[in-house]
């Protein structure tokens, strides 16, 4: 009995905390600018299963790609088990479903299997991120807390998948010496090499081991639990709502800005009263293109919280391929830390943002960052989870043009171009059809 | 554009030209091919001449959102006022702001890519190849233009009219959804690039020497630029060219003389 209160405890202790930094997220993903995802649901629905839930974009890398499926895969279907887990601890039940007799084996049996993919996907990828020069993985963007994160999560993964193989070990031990409580039911084929490590023990040694481990693998999947939202390996969540939000428009296709519309509309229109005031309004005018984190519209900023840092943008942009300071994966991350930190002190300030005097475009991301971007959409193409780093790159240069005026002069002078000759050049635009006359 | 139609005429297509293919001495080259072609296959078309303007892509893609929609504003009216339905552009950039950004701002087109529209005619038989063409065997490799391949998905229009050459089509490590960009985009064109350990269009033109071939195919006026820079940088401009799609088939097709426009 006590036990159960104990579980109860720890249960809803896990699932307050994930609850409360979940309402925390949400504030602050709310805290965009509009933006309107709720057309052409269907192939919303199609994209995400595809890219979500099937994985779709994955394995253009095939060893990381593979080794995140196996992981995927162990995640969503030892879950299972979790439910088991929970029915015990819960009523004080042991091995609750052991009454579907092969089927259970066989369930058990695959959660093994798939225990020990993990166990190996995890040594893989911590081999690939501390032990082998790869770029991505080895880069500056990742300097500090962002690598220290990777390791925690991989070390936590193997850690519970060896607590789940331990109590399955300890248990079929206690099963075959017919122990009180321990029905006959399971198939170990991978628990069964750990069981010389146990099979020493005395009666009382063995289910030591085997509750010891059922409390540790709980205890640290909750406790995982409330750490994932914190971590990058929230996408686990986010990646769903991000795909399904997928931008659908071809990648190069950039917005009409509909407030600049709005303004060369009445430039055009004849009738319109060139000195007449604008309308009041409470509002204060919504700055042009992005400056801070809030000028983002909420899909950003869910992209933000969805970035596992995994780097694919970043080793497929023609900008930092060739030694620029541009980083994709840097932008989703500044992105990131800016609406964090933004959240925090609003939270301070009871529920009001005063602004603090930096802004994400200076503070985080600089300029020479932005204008070494080609809008290539190799980034955009290479995120599996649909991100797009290019679009807050484009909407941080309207800022820099049409809030602040700020380009290279190179820039300016094309501008100039375009609006006296009609070209980027300096050509005078009545030379535009000579090459008619060569031909 | 303005002469057909004081005679009464209405073209099929308007060759939207472009900004560089207009003025950019290498790209007029380009122009011209497509103007060739687009006689020898009888095409009834016109260019707006004088009144085209830009379309605004590297404005709105550096930031200028105003002047962008000032030249889309501007483009749109010139379009519809002569109506406008079929448009094929000589440049990706042209292309893709015609054909994705301008039917909100009230301009909706047909917009075909100049390799789309030469693959149109080959299929159509208005466009014939000769039996031996110049390339019949010759190693040429093509470079994905992004506001081709990526932002429009068409990867195989011009891999299609290259197949019609007999040549031998070679893969770059680096194609399709995966090319990576000249170098040129996103304004990049018309600015020097921030300081790094290379240029984007060097490292792109060595993924294409990799390919050891003879024609370094473009679909771009930006990327023929850049691409015939880094094949200079690697001074290999003696054994490889660099040609845009159009210039290849206007040299293989069975052109009709075409000599004036």
């Amino acid at each position: 009995m006590i036990s159960q209160l104990l579980f109860l405890l720890l249960l809803s202790t896990g699932i307050f905390f994930f609850a409360r930094r979940i309402g925390v997220i949400r504030r602050n993903i709310k805290s965009g600018r509009a933006w309107d995802g709720s057309d052409r649901t269907s192939e919303r629905w199609a994209t995400m299963a595809r890219v979500a839930l099937g994985q779709g974009k994955m394995t253009t890398r095939p060893v990381a790609g593979v080794m995140h499926i196996l992981i995927y895969a162990g995640f969503v279907i030892i879950n299972i088990e979790i439910l088991e887990i929970l029915i015990d601890g819960l009523f004080g039940t042991h091995r609750v479903f052991a009454f579907l007799g092969p089927v259970y084996d066989f369930l058990i049996a695959s959660f093994e299997w798939l225990a020990a993919g993990v166990i190996l996907a995890c040594v893989v990828f911590f081999v690939r991120r501390n032990g082998m020069a790869i770029a991505r993985l080895a880069s500056n963007d990742l300097k500090g807390w962002p690598s220290l994160d990777a390791n925690i999560i991989l070390v936590v993964e193997v850690l519970l998948m060896f607590a789940f193989l331990s109590m399955n070990a300890a248990d079929a031990i206690a099963q075959s010496r017919g122990l009180e409580h321990y029905v006959t039911a399971g198939s170990f084929p991978v628990s069964s090499w750990l069981m010389p490590l146990y099979s020493g023990l005395s009666d009382a040694g063995v289910v030591a081991v085997e509750r010891g481990m059922w409390w540790f693998h709980i205890a640290g999947v909750l406790a995982f639990l409330v750490y994932v939202p914190y971590s990058k390996h929230f996408h686990i969540i986010l990646a769903f709502p991000n795909t399904y939000y997928s931008n659908l428009n071809p990648s190069g296709q950039m917005d009409n800005m509909a407030a600049v519309k709005k303004e060369v509309d009445l430039m055009m229109d004849p009738n319109a009263d060139p000195f007449a005031a604008a309308p009041p309004s409470d509002e204060p005018p919504a700055p042009f293109g992005v400056k801070d984190a809030p000028d983002l519209t909420w899909k950003q900023l869910l992209e933000a919280y969805t970035c596992t840092e995994c780097g694919r943008c970043t080793s497929e942009c023609p900008a930092n391929h060739t030694g620029k300071l541009l980083s994709p994966r840097k932008i989703m991350m500044s992105t990131r830390d800016r609406i964090e930190e933004i959240g925090q002190q609003r939270e301070a300030n009871g529920g009001k943002w005063e602004p603090d005097g930096k802004t994400l475009l200076g503070n985080w991301i600089t300029e020479e960052e932005l204008w070494a971007c080609t809008s290539c959409q190799a980034c955009v193409e290479a995120c599996p989870i649909n991100i797009s780093p290019m679009g807050i790159i484009l909407d941080m240069r309207r800022s820099l043009i049409m809030e602040d005026s700020k380009s290279p002069e190179s820039i300016t002078s094309m501008f100039n171009n375009i609006e006296n000759n009609g070209a980027p050049w300096a050509f005078p635009a009545g030379s535009r059809g000579d090459w008619t006359q060569e031909v | 554009m303005a002469e057909m139609t004081a005679s009464g005429q209405t073209p099929d297509v308007l060759f939207w030209v472009g900004c560089a293919g207009s003025f950019d001495d290498r790209a007029k080259r380009i122009t011209k091919a497509i103007a060739r072609i687009l006689h020898a296959s009888e095409t009834s078309f016109a260019v707006l001449g004088q009144e085209e303007s830009c379309t605004g892509d590297p404005a709105k893609r550096a930031g200028n959102e105003f002047l962008y929609q000032m030249q889309a504003a501007q483009n749109i009216a010139t379009l519809n006022g002569y109506g406008i339905k079929r448009i094929i552009t000589g440049c990706p950039h042209c292309f893709n702001t015609l054909k994705n950004e301008y039917p909100e701002l009230g301009g909706t087109y047909e917009v075909l890519h100049h390799t789309q529209f030469i693959r149109e005619l080959i299929e159509t038989g208005k466009l014939r190849m000769s039996g031996d063409t110049p390339f019949k065997g010759r190693r040429i490799t093509f470079h994905d233009p992004c506001y081709l391949g990526r932002s429009n998905g068409e990867y195989l229009a011009p891999r299609e009219v290259i197949a019609k050459l007999d040549a031998e089509l070679l893969e770059m490590r680096r194609c399709k959804q995966n090319a990576m960009c000249c170098g040129a985009g996103g304004a990049q064109m018309f600015k020097e690039a921030e300081s790094g350990d290379r240029e984007v269009n060097h490292a792109r033109t060595d993924q294409a020497l990799e390919t050891q071939p003879e024609v370094i195919a473009t679909g771009c006026p930006f990327c023929n630029t850049m691409m015939t820079d880094g094949v200079k940088n690697a001074e290999q401009e003696s054994n490889v060219i660099v040609k845009d799609i159009a210039e290849l088939i206007a040299e293989a097709a069975d052109l009709l003389d075409a000599t004036t426009t």
